[in-house]
């Protein structure tokens, strides 16, 4: 899978039409100009070799150096990865507080008022570009109510909170909508199950019912789920980091990619879509754990 | 984006679209209704707009509504309605053409994978997983970057990240209709593949991915939309949603409506294809 | 004379949306007895599981109940309201036809046992436990004390069938609804369930309600049997002298679609027709279309379920002199 992902990484780069050498130049580059900056670059051997190269740099962990910075790929990475994971995380983390609720309560209620309010809200949010709420948000909270910063990180561990807090709520409703359209049609049908109408006949409360048998087995399906769209999550980060003016990996790819930083941009696009990839296959395994007919078999 | 989709096949009669089917779905005439409301507006733009949106009026510059101007100017004094009219033309057209590929690559790869199994739907499936396991914005960012910014962008950007989802559910549906009886009994009657393909195999899948169309436009058109604000998308003196947000993103304590109106246009928009998407598929639920 | 452990009357269910209603349950009236069993038997939709949902108060959402009263011990049951989960705690218990999705995949039996006889029973989690082997076992699980830490996936159909019915028993019910129990299980593994269900009965002193389309199941576990069709019970009475000789032409057609042993060689005569959708239910008796004594009469009118000469059976059947013996 890795192995696929950085095969993908380098094709998608090298050979999909298109000269970044062309981009940096203009217009009105010589072929002389564009042919050295192509050899620079290692573009211009073929496509084989530049494979090669690429996979046994990898290998080494060596991820170019960066053409505006000068300094290693890798190192520039690490030193924005913190500020990224943190956003993600915190992003995760309302994602499933706002999600979790919203869908009990729509499925508990299904087809009254809360219910159809619920999925109302959803089809809005699916319809709303991130970058559109982090602004209105800002308008809101950190202009008009001053509660929270506009931008940037901020000092200390409780001004870094608080400066993360207005990102991950827009990252996290980049899949907050379609998370508890799916939550609640689990938890439905969880809810419509045999076992669940068993419990309520031999006179199990309901909350009990909820807590033990419903929540129990909705997580299962709720973790592939969050697994499946964090790929979604983590690529709007690059959109609020930019919203926000935070420091992490999506400032840096775009402005790498603004900067026409060609190793960078490769650099940052395989480690985002490995990252990926690794939670994804930890979720997987968690869920795994959950259910008892995978774990026993 | 990826939703969890339950694979059953649209196999048995559906409902056909009616006038008496309308009045059973409010939510799909709703999201029709709008949806034709928005489209004329913007088909209509240079009919309607009271102005030009590049026409710039320097001594009235943010202005608040009034009766020259019923939502107000932008930074460089040009009338705010008009630019969101001719807006939405830009977007709606880049947004609609951008899925056609996808559409079509993505449900005929789709086909062949469930249909012939083996090597093809390895392969297929392979190329699958890994695309989907790249962020979709940093696909298609780093594509925008490879290909250049622009529409020319735009449309390469999206024909290569976004035809996956339709290739599997397409691949989903298949695999169901191809052990169904009459596809044996049109194989076992001497039906070319070909034949079998297109007249009994692609009517029953091809349901599936129309209802995913409508969400995926929807996930077009605020990509485009997004990559404007970024300045990797349209590019000015077209006008565009984005690029309207990100311009009035400098004046939000003097003028909050330069940037709160484009997204707002996007909302509607985006609840109105996902009213239609989601009636579509309860219309042509199997029942 | 004490009140019977259960009496339903006049029970109604109806089906449907604002606009359209059918019935689906058509003013069903019973009693059981605490230590005896009675048979609800018909076809696949003919309401009588929608008749134990609905004393048991837990339809699904799309079928309400318009009328009818149940009673236990003497006591009315609510039928609607917050109540309803409330006042069947621990008296009234249901077990279900299928059993791996009747039981919660995620826990182990054990624990599902104990769950019911801690928040039930109102025991402490030690002695929770301690009685659900005690349960297990009776239900005829062995090496129970090691079996209770299995999940559902990995018992046998039989064994999940008796897990779910000690966790009936958990509740420590004085009547226990059986919704086709046996169906989804092999015959030999349904001989030993129903035998357990049987000796449980009489141990004790459960009133049992049992639920079947199968008249071979009902014949060797109830006492008394209604046969119900298109949501009515069309004839009711002693299990042995009704099958013996039927006086509704339904159960007569019921009784010559079963193979016997012992008529061997003879084919099952199957009933033409088939049984009535909700909605579309024939004027007049419901049986008519597929009756082969119907008359004018049948075809208006309505026919009621009536006691019929013989103790304790009633038919709803305006020829019922006619139907001779299988």
């Amino acid at each position: 899978m890795v192995i696929g992902v950085a095969a993908a990484t380098f094709l998608l780069l090298h050979a999909v039409p298109g000269s970044p050498a062309r981009e940096v130049l203009g217009e009105h580059a010589t072929p002389a100009a564009v042919a050295a900056l192509n050899h620079r670059w290692g573009l211009d051997r073929s496509l084989g070799s530049q494979f090669v190269r690429y996979v046994g740099d990898l290998v080494t962990l060596r991820l170019g150096v960066s053409f505006v910075y000068g300094i290693s790929v890798i190192s520039l990475i690490g030193d924005h990865l913190a500020e990224t994971a943190a956003l993600v995380g915190i992003a995760t983390l309302f994602a499933v507080l706002i999600t979790v609720p919203l869908a009990t309560l729509a499925a508990s209620r299904r087809d009254r008022l809360a219910d159809q309010a619920v999925r109302g809200l959803s089809v809005l949010g699916l319809g709303m570009p991130a970058f559109w709420f982090g602004i209105v948000l800002i308008e809101i909270f950190a202009l008009r109510l001053g509660l929270l910063p506009v931008g940037g990180a901020g000092s200390g561990l409780w001004g870094h909170i608080e400066s993360l807090i207005l990102p991950g709520l827009t990252a996290s409703f980049a899949i907050v909508p379609l998370l508890v359209r799916s939550l609640r049609v689990g938890m439905l049908e969880v809810l419509g199950a045999d076992f669940v109408a068993a419990a309520r006949a031999n006179g199990l409360g309901e909350l009990r019912v909820l807590l033990w048998h419903v929540a129990r087995n909705a997580v299962i399906p709720t973790l592939t789920l969050l697994g499946l769209n964090i790929a979604y999550l983590v690529g709007s980060t690059v959109i609020v980091e930019n919203v926000f003016a935070l420091n992490g990996l999506g400032s840096l790819l775009l402005s790498s990619i603004s900067s026409r930083d060609f190793p960078m941009v490769q650099g940052i696009t395989l480690v985002l879509a490995i990252s990926v990839v690794l939670i994804n296959l930890a979720t997987d395994l968690l869920a795994a754990r959950l259910d008892p007919r995978i774990r026993l078999g | 984006m990826t939703t969890a989709t339950l694979g059953t096949g649209a196999l048995r009669r559906r409902r056909r679209l009616s006038l008496h089917a309308l009045r059973r779905f409010p939510a799909l005439t709703a999201g029709l209704t709008l949806l034709f409301v928005i489209v004329m507006a913007v088909i209509l733009a240079p009919v309607i707009s009271p102005y030009s949106p590049n026409q710039q009026n320097l001594f009235h510059i943010l202005a608040g509504p009034s009766w020259a101007h019923p939502l107000g100017t932008d930074q460089l004094g040009r009338d705010e309605l008009s630019r969101l009219l001719w807006a939405g033309r830009t977007d709606l057209r880049v947004g609609a053409l951008a899925v056609i590929f996808p559409f079509c690559f993505g449900t005929l790869v789709g086909t062949l994978a469930g249909y012939y199994g083996g090597w093809v739907d390895s392969l297929v499936m392979r190329v699958v997983d890994v695309l989907i396991a790249f962020p979709f914005y940093v696909l298609v960012i780093g594509l925008v970057f490879i290909v250049g910014t622009g529409t020319r962008g735009i449309y390469i950007a999206f024909a290569v990240a976004d035809w996956v989802v339709y290739a599997r559910t397409v691949r989903a549906t298949t695999l169901i209709v191809r052990e169904s009886e009459y596809v044996a009994a049109a194989k076992v009657g001497g039906l070319s593949d070909v034949r079998i393909l297109a007249g009994h195999v692609l009517p029953n899948t091809i349901s599936q991915a129309i209802v995913y169309i409508m969400s995926d436009i929807v996930l077009v058109i605020v990509a485009v939309v997004t990559l404007s604000y970024l300045g990797l998308g349209v590019q000015p003196p077209t006008p565009d949603w984005g690029t309207m947000v990100s311009d009035g993103q400098e004046f939000l304590t003097t003028d909050w409506a330069l940037a709160t109106l484009p997204g707002i246009a996007v909302v509607l928009v985006g609840l109105s294809l996902s009213l239609v998407g989601d009636g579509l598929a309860d219309l042509l639920r199997p029942e | 004379m004490t009140a019977p452990a259960l009496e339903v009357r006049e029970l109604a269910l109806s089906v449907g949306d604002r606009r359209r209603r059918w019935r689906v349950v058509d003013r069903v009236s019973f009693a059981v007895e605490a230590g005896r069993s009675l048979g609800i038997v018909g076809e696949s939709g003919s309401g009588k599981s929608l008749t134990l949902r609905g004393v048991m108060a837990l339809t699904p959402a799309a079928v309400r109940i318009d009328a009818g009263s149940v009673t236990l011990a003497g006591e009315e049951l609510p039928l609607h309201g917050r109540r309803t989960r409330v006042a069947r705690r621990g008296r009234l218990a249901m077990i279900f036809q299928d059993p791996l999705s009747a039981l919660d995949p995620v826990h182990p039996a054990g624990a599902q046992v104990a769950e019911i006889a801690r928040r039930v029973g109102g025991r402490s989690r030690r002695a929770a436990w301690v009685r659900a082997i005690e349960l297990l076992d009776l239900v005829g699980i062995r090496e129970a004390r090691r079996r209770a830490h299995d999940y559902p996936h990995q018992l046998s159909g039989g064994m999940r069938q008796r897990v779910m019915i000690a966790m009936a028993l958990a509740s420590e019910p004085a009547v226990l609804l059986c919704d086709e129990p046996t169906t989804a299980l092999d015959v030999t593994v349904q001989a030993q369930v129903l035998d357990l269900l049987d000796s449980l009965r009489a141990e004790l002193r459960l009133a049992l309600v049992f639920v079947s389309h199968d008249l071979a199941v009902v014949r060797s576990i109830c006492e008394e049997v209604a046969v119900m069709y298109a949501g009515r019970f069309v004839e009711t009475g002693p299990t042995a002298a009704l099958l013996e000789h039927p006086r509704h032409p339904y159960t007569l057609g019921l009784r010559q679609a079963v193979v016997d042993v012992d008529d061997a060689g003879r084919a099952p005569r199957s009933i033409p027709g088939e049984l009535p959708e909700p909605g579309q239910l024939p004027p007049g008796c419901p049986f008519n279309p597929r009756c082969t004594y119907a008359d004018d009469a049948c075809r208006h009118g309505t026919v009621e379920l009536e006691s019929h000469g013989e103790a304790g059976r009633a038919v709803a059947c305006l020829h019922s002199d006619r139907v001779p013996a299988p």
